[in-house]
This record gives structure tokens, C-alpha cells and sequence, in this order.
């Protein structure tokens, strides 16, 4: 039982890193990162059933942190897109060296 | 143990009861009568300067003008009157403790000035014999010195200046002599050593005065750091550094031991640094440079002989170290014969006398080498007064050149003897009282100096001869040397009096008119130090002699020895322990009286015969003189010692300074510092490369650091 729930999470993580790493859309790339959250909830969730009830409190906290992130995340970029008229990351590297 | 009458003393118990009855009478204000006349002449001083750089600005100079203003005329009274009540105050301190009779030293603690762990160092005065006997010779020459500068500086500018810097030196020399411990002593060591340094410059605008302070200066850090490792030696050695509990001690300690010796080497490095001796005796010469009645009192009476009151303070040291004495006595008589020649060619009447210094100086070495350390605190008293007294009458000589040199625009040297010659009909007063002292140094019988170099002289002979002296024959080598010295002293000095005082006028024509005798606050000092230059030599007549020579009358013989026994009665019980009595016979020539004929017969005669040659001789002024050639010329120059110690040391110093500035410090350590930065920016700017800007390539190393961090901590 577990090790299916542990493969599922670990599959998740690695779709959403794959996605950050290859696309170029911001918003994309937004939701690539929830989706790697989000593999790592089911991972707690799992290891919960083995080691008690920490792994669900934990899960609590990452979601109200990934709502907090959601929200500023979500807000910088479309001040981005309000200044470009393009969410495409390729596009912002004005701060460099 | 036997007091002055007498009268025997039963060791311990007596003293105590002596040391209870000594009361005596206000000692700090002798040390803190200087520091006020200091305080209030600075006072003025800083006021005049203000005044005169006002003056300045506004376009002019400040006229002093017929009416002095009060930073001119205070001064004059405030300077020499708290010299005459510290003198006082001394005079009354002596009676009283030789009334009493003191035998152990009375200190007396103020506050604790340094308090470490187990060094602690206490403001504090020691009153003995020594010490009270150095400060009547401090204020009591610098009291008639001060007077004359009273006369001597009066037109000077920077009136108010000269006397706060003399009340100041006067305050350290005091600390010097009356401190209790050797830290303290060190105070006024270096202070006065920076009196010496502000006097010696004390027309600083002119770059030869002050580099001949900055000379003095730098030469005597030398000694001073012999000074310094010599305390940090005794303070290993005992755990203290007051003279009390310190040389009680000592006596304890193995004889001629190598600590002692190092210790005794490195305080006579200290001592003669601040006493000119070879091979530190080249500042002397060069502070010259300063007003003459400075040179009277700094560089001739007191501080000079600090080096010699050192040695005599560290006595019992001294005496438990044959290999120190012998190098004091021959670094003495070494500098008393080379220094004499050099004064045989000088023509600037103030270079000689400071070449004379430097040798008497040697003799006073020679007299403490020896172990006669009250022989040597004597010459150190008669040269006082005779040395202060010849360069007051060079002073007062200079006053009258100056002024009449000045009157005619004549730009010549008012000190080069070449240029004067026949003062002696225009300033009789000076002429016969530079008479007076040129016997004295000469040691003519009946002034002082015939009393204390005579006798420095025979100790010298008498304790090569001791039955079990080190180095007999290195000690009979002395004696000559310090007898061929004597000659010589008597030469050079007749050859001055004769350039300045007999002959023809060489002064010119027009500038004859202008000489003038000195004013009497000027004549007046040079009659007291006259006085004493007679006189001074009969406290100490020797045993000999007086049993010889009926007449002397109720005087007391070898009164300063008996005086000064509880100083020195420690060392010469070392001494007579080690060493057995001292010979009664000359190597060769009879004994004491004998050779006291001797020296006297032959320093009559050369002053005699060169004053008869010498008068004759034809001197050419300083501006038609032809340039010397062969040996005279090396005397001259010096032995040309100056150049060969801007060869060996000078310049190789400037040249490891520059190697150090421009290569050490503007290559190597600039470099290393500069490299640091631009490596951290060369660094900086290669890693501020991987800032793209690029999100998915942050991610991508990102991932790839969180892969190799798992990787690690897995496997």
C-alpha cells in the first residue's frame, strides 16, 4: 500500500520538476512547482500512516504556505504581464549582472 | 663604622635612631618649585606666542621695544626665584641631615604611581647623601645660570619659552637625582633628555639647530635602551626596582657573576648615552647649537653627569662586577684622551669646551671604573661649577661678538676664536674668572680641579696596584693615558684663553668698538662660580697631602668621602673582600704626594709654556684662513667620526629605510593587500557569470545541487 502511494508521489515530483526545468511559461512553471508540493503531501500523508499523525500537520502547514505563495506568486506575475503582454520567461532577464 | 667625627657607631640600633631624627623640611617642594616656575612661564609663553602671531597677522612683528611686556620681564623673576627657594629649601635639608648625621636613606612615599601584579612602583623621593648632594649642585649652579640668562637671552624673541623649558629640565634633573627607584629615575632621565632635545633646537628654525637636537635625541634612545633592558633584568633578578630593598639585595649576589655584569654593561650603555661617552658621545658636540648658558647648564653641569651619578646610585652593581668597571674605566679614559685631541684644533671657542666636557666626563668615568665612585661624584662637583663658570664666560664672550658683529653688519661667526683675539682689555671681569676655571680644569694647585682629577688620577694607579686587582697592567695603561690627557686638557684650554683673551684684535677695526663687559647679571653668576672654582676643590683634601703639607689648618681631609660613605661603604666592602687594599705606590715614581707634584708641576708648566708659545703665534681670521693639511687636519675633522658613522650606520640605515619603504612596504605588503582585492573581484566576476537571468536554468542548478546534496548524504 505504500509503496504504490510513494511510487504515485515520487512520479508526481518528477513531472512537476520536469515542467520547471522545460517550460517557459510562468504561469506553467506555477503550477509545475504546486504539483511538486503537492507530491510531497502525498509523500507525508503515506509515511502518516506508518509514524503517526506529524506527517498530516505538516501537510497542513505546506498548504497554507503554497496558498500564501499561490497568492503572491500569481500577483507578480501578471504585474509581469501587465508590463511585457508576455508571461514567457525568456523574456525577463533584465536583473542580471 | 665611623661617622665624620669620629665618634663609633653601633651598627643597627644607632641608625635607626639617626634615621628617627632626621626631619626633613618640605623635599617635595624642591621637585615642585621648578614644575610651577614651568606652568607659569609656559603660561606666558603660550600668551606671548598668541600676541606675536597676531602681530603677525596683522601684517607686522611684534615690537618688543624699549618697554617689555610682562612675558618679558616676569620671567625674570619667576624662573631664578623658584630656583633660589629650592636651593634653599635644599641647603636646609643638608644641614639637617648633616646635623644628624644620617646613615640609612629616608624615603618618602607620595602615592603609588604604577600598581601590577607583583610590579609596583611608588611615587617616591629617596634623601641621602647622594641625592641631596646632586640637588644643591642642580639648583645651586642652575640657580647662577639662570641668572645670567636673565642678561643673556634679553632680546630673545622666545624669552618666555627659554625659561619654561629650563624650569622643566630643572624638574626632571631633580626626579633624576631624588627618585627612589630606577623606573623613577628613568623619568627624569628621559625627561630631561627631552628638555635637552626642545633646548638644543630652541631656534628651530634654523635646520642645523634642530637637526642637532633630533641628533641628540635619537643617540640617546640608544643608551636608553641599555637603561631599559637593565631594568627589566634587575626586576628578574630581584623583584623590585626601589634602591633600597634592591641593593640590599645585591650584596647577597655572587661576585663578578655574568648577570650582574650584563646588567652593569647595559646600564653604563644608558649612562653613556646621556654622559657622551664613546661610542655615543657625538650628539655633545652638536648641541652646541643651543643658547650658551644651556650648554652651561645641560650640557656641562647637570644632565651630562647624570650618566656618572647613575653609576655611583648602582655602585654596589658595579663593584660586584670586575669586567663592568674595567669597561667603564677604559671607556672613560678612551674618551678623556680622544676627546682632548679633538679639542686641541677646534676654533669654535663652544666646540671646544664641549670637547672638553666629553673628557672630563671620561675622567669622572675613570675615577667610578675604579671604584672610587666619591672620587668620581667630586670631579662630577668641581666640573660643576669650573665648566658651568668657562661656558658662561664663552656665553658672555658670544653676547659681546654678537652685538658688536651685529652692529656693523658683519656677517662673520661670533663664536670662531679666529675672529676675536684682546678681549681681554675690553671684558676683564670674564677674562680673569675664565682664568680661573682654565686652572681649575687644568688641575693647577690650589683650584678645585687639581682636588678631584689629581685624585681620580692616583686611584687609578693606586687600584691597578690592589693585591688581587683584575688586569693590573690594563690599569697602569690607564694611568698614562689619563696623565697624557691631563696635558693635553691643560693645552687646549691655554690655547683657547690665548685665541679669545691675549694677542692682538682680530675683530676688526670698526667692530673693536662695539665690546663691551657683560652686564653685571651676567658677571655677577661668573664671580660665584669663580668663587667655587677655587674653593670647592678643599672639601676633599686627601689624607696625604694634608699630613704632608702643614698649613691646611683645621679643615677636615676627604670630607666628601666620609660624607658619602653610607652610599658607597657596600661597594667598597666588596671591593677590599675581593680585591684587598688598594696600593699605597704608584708603579713606578713614589706614592700619592709625589705624583700630585707631578701632575700639578706638569700642568703649570704646559699652561706656562704654551701660553708663552702660543701668544706669539700669528692666528689669521676665519675668513683669510688656509686649510689645514695632515694630522692637523684629521683632528679637525674630528677623526672624520661623524662621516665614518654616516657611512657605517646612517647611511646604511636610510638605505634599509628606503629599501623597506619602496620595495617591503609599496611592493610586498601593498601588494599582498591590493592582490586580495583584486583576487575577491576576479573570483566575483567569474561567479557573477551564472547570473543568466535565465529562471529555468536557476531551477536546472537548482535540481542539480539538491541531486548531488541527496546524492551525498545517501551514499
Amino acid at each position: 500500500m505504500i509503496t504504490e502511494a510513494l511510487v504515485l508521489s515520487a512520479m508526481i515530483f518528477v513531472l512537476g520538476t520536469f515542467g520547471v526545468l522545460v517550460r517557459r511559461n510562468a504561469i506553467i512553471m506555477f503550477l509545475c512547482i504546486e504539483l511538486q508540493l503537492n507530491a510531497v503531501n502525498l509523500a507525508f500523508i503515506a509515511f502518516s500512516r506508518l509514524m503517526g499523525i506529524d506527517g498530516q500537520v505538516f501537510v497542513f502547514f505546506v498548504m497554507t504556505v503554497a496558498a500564501a505563495e499561490a497568492a503572491v506568486g500569481l500577483a507578480i506575475i501578471i504585474s509581469v504581464f501587465r508590463h511585457y503582454k508576455t508571461v514567457n520567461v525568456d523574456n525577463f532577464k533584465l536583473l542580471r549582472w | 663604622m665611623y661617622n665624620a667625627l669620629g665618634v663609633s657607631v653601633q651598627g643597627g640600633q644607632a641608625t635607626v635612631e639617626t634615621a628617627s631624627q632626621f626631619q626633613p623640611f618640605f623635599p617635595g617642594l624642591i621637585i615642585l618649585l621648578p614644575l610651577i616656575g614651568f606652568l607659569i612661564n609656559g603660561a606666558l609663553a603660550l600668551r606671548h606666542a598668541q600676541a606675536s602671531a597676531s602681530a603677525v597677522r596683522l601684517g607686522g612683528e611684534l615690537d618688543l621695544g624699549d618697554h617689555l611686556p610682562p612675558t618679558h620681564t616676569l620671567p625674570s623673576y619667576v624662573a631664578p626665584g623658584v630656583m633660589l627657594v629650592a636651593f634653599l629649601i635644599a641647603s636646609v635639608n643638608f644641614a639637617r641631615m648633616f646635623s644628624v648625621e644620617l646613615h640609612d636613606p629616608h624615603v618618602i612615599e607620595y602615592w603609588t604611581w604604577i600598581a601590577t601584579g607583583a610590579f609596583t612602583v611608588k611615587a617616591a623621593i629617596q634623601l641621602d647623601q647622594l641625592s641631596i648632594l646632586m640637588t644643591m649642585i642642580v639648583t645651586g649652579v642652575g640657580f647662577l645660570i639662570h641668572v645670567f640668562s636673565v642678561g643673556y637671552m634679553r632680546d630673545d624673541a622666545g624669552y618666555p619659552r627659554y625659561f619654561s623649558y629650563l624650569n622643566l629640565f630643572i624638574f626632571f634633573m631633580l626626579v633624576l637625582v631624588m627618585g627612589a627607584s630606577y623606573p623613577l629615575m628613568f623619568v627624569g632621565w628621559e625627561g630631561v633628555g627631552l628638555c635637552s632635545y626642545l633646548l638644543i633646537g630652541f631656534w628651530f628654525s634654523d635646520r642645523e639647530k634642530s637637526d642637532a637636537g633630533k641628533k641628540a635625541f635619537i643617540v640617546n634612545r640608544i643608551g636608553d635602551f641599555g637603561f631599559l633592558i637593565a631594568m627589566f633584568l634587575l626586576f628578574g633578578m630581584f623583584g623590585t626596582l626601589d634602591f633600597v630593598p634592591l641593593f640590599s639585595q645585591a650584596a647577597n649576589l655572587e661576585y663578578g657573576s655574568g648577570l650582574v655584569t650584563a646588567v652593569t654593561l647595559f646600564l653604563f650603555l644608558g649612562a653613556a648615552g646621556k654622559s657622551a661617552q664613546i661610542p655615543l658621545y657625538v650628539w655633545l658636540p652638536d648641541a652646541m647649537a643651543g643658547p650658551t648658558p644651556v650648554s652651561a647648564l645641560i650640557h656641562a653641569a647637570t644632565m651630562v653627569t647624570a650618566g656618572v651619578y647613575l653609576v655611583v646610585r648602582s655602585s654596589v652593581l658595579y663593584a660586584l662586577s670586575p669586567i663592568a668597571s674595567a669597561t667603564v674605566a677604559g671607556v672613560g679614559v678612551l674618551t678623556a684622551l680622544f676627546a682632548a685631541t679633538i679639542a686641541l684644533k677646534q676654533n669654535d671657542i663652544k666646540k671646544v669646551l664641549a670637547y672638553s666636557t666629553v673628557s672630563q666626563l671620561g675622567y669622572m668615568f675613570v675615577g667610578v671604573g675604579v671604584g672610587a665612585y666619591a672620587t668620581g661624584i667630586f670631579h662630577l662637583m668641581t666640573h660643576a661649577f669650573f665648566k658651568a663658570l668657562l661656558f658662561l664666560g664663552a656665553g658672555a664672550v658670544i653676547h659681546s661678538m654678537h652685538h658688536s658683529l651685529h652692529r656693523t653688519n658683519n656677517h662673520q661667526d661670533p663664536q670662531d676664536m679666529r675672529n676675536m683675539g684682546g678681549l681681554r682689555a675690553f671684558m676683564p671681569i670674564t677674562w680673569g674668572t675664565m682664568w680661573v676655571a682654565t686652572f681649575a680644569i687644568s688641575g693647577i694647585w690650589p683650584f678645585a680641579g687639581f682636588f678631584s682629577k689629581d685624585e681620580i688620577i692616583w686611584q687609578t694607579a693606586a687600584f691597578g696596584g690592589a693585591a688581587k686587582a683584575p688586569y693590573p697592567m690594563l690599569y697602569q695603561v690607564y694611568w698614562v693615558i689619563a696623565l697624557v690627557a691631563a696635558i693635553l686638557t691643560a693645552f687646549y684650554m691655554t690655547r683657547m684663553m690665548v685665541m679669545t683673551f691675549h694677542g692682538a684684535s682680530r675683530t676688526g677695526v670698526e667692530e673693536v668698538k662695539h665690546l663691551h663687559e657683560s652686564p653685571p647679571v651676567m658677571w655677577i653668576p661668573l664671580i660665584a662660580l669663580a668663587f667655587f672654582s677655587v674653593v670647592a676643590g678643599w672639601i676633599n683634601v686627601p689624607e696625604a697631602l694634608r699630613e704632608t703639607f702643614i698649613g691646611l689648618g683645621p679643615l677636615t681631609s676627604e670630607w666628601l668621602h666620609h660624607w658619602l660613605e653610607p652610599i658607597t661603604e657596600q661597594a667598597h666592602h666588596i671591593q677590599e673582600l675581593n680585591l684587598g687594599e688598594v696600593a699605597e705606590q704608584a708603579p713606578f715614581g713614589g706614592g700619592e704626594v709625589t705624583w700630585a707634584l707631578v701632575s700639578t708641576t706638569l700642568a703649570l708648566v704646559t699652561v706656562l709654556a704654551s701660553f708663552q708659545f702660543l701668544r706669539r703665534r700669528n692666528v689669521k681670521v676665519a675668513a683669510e684662513d688656509t686649510e689645514l693639511s695632515g694630522f692637523s687636519k684629521v683632528l679637525y675633522n674630528k677623526w672624520y667620526v661623524d662621516e665614518i658613522y654616516d657611512r657605517l650606520i646612517v647611511q646604511p640605515l636610510i638605505k634599509s629605510s628606503r629599501f623597506c619603504w619602496k620595495v617591503i612596504d609599496a611592493r610586498v605588503i601593498d601588494g599582498v593587500v591590493n592582490g586580495v582585492g583584486w583576487t575577491a573581484r576576479a573570483l566575483g566576476f567569474v561567479v557573477s557569470m551564472f547570473q543568466t537571468g535565465t529562471v529555468n536554468m536557476y531551477a536546472f542548478v537548482l535540481t542539480i545541487g539538491a541531486l548531488i546534496i541527496l546524492g551525498v548524504s545517501v551514499f
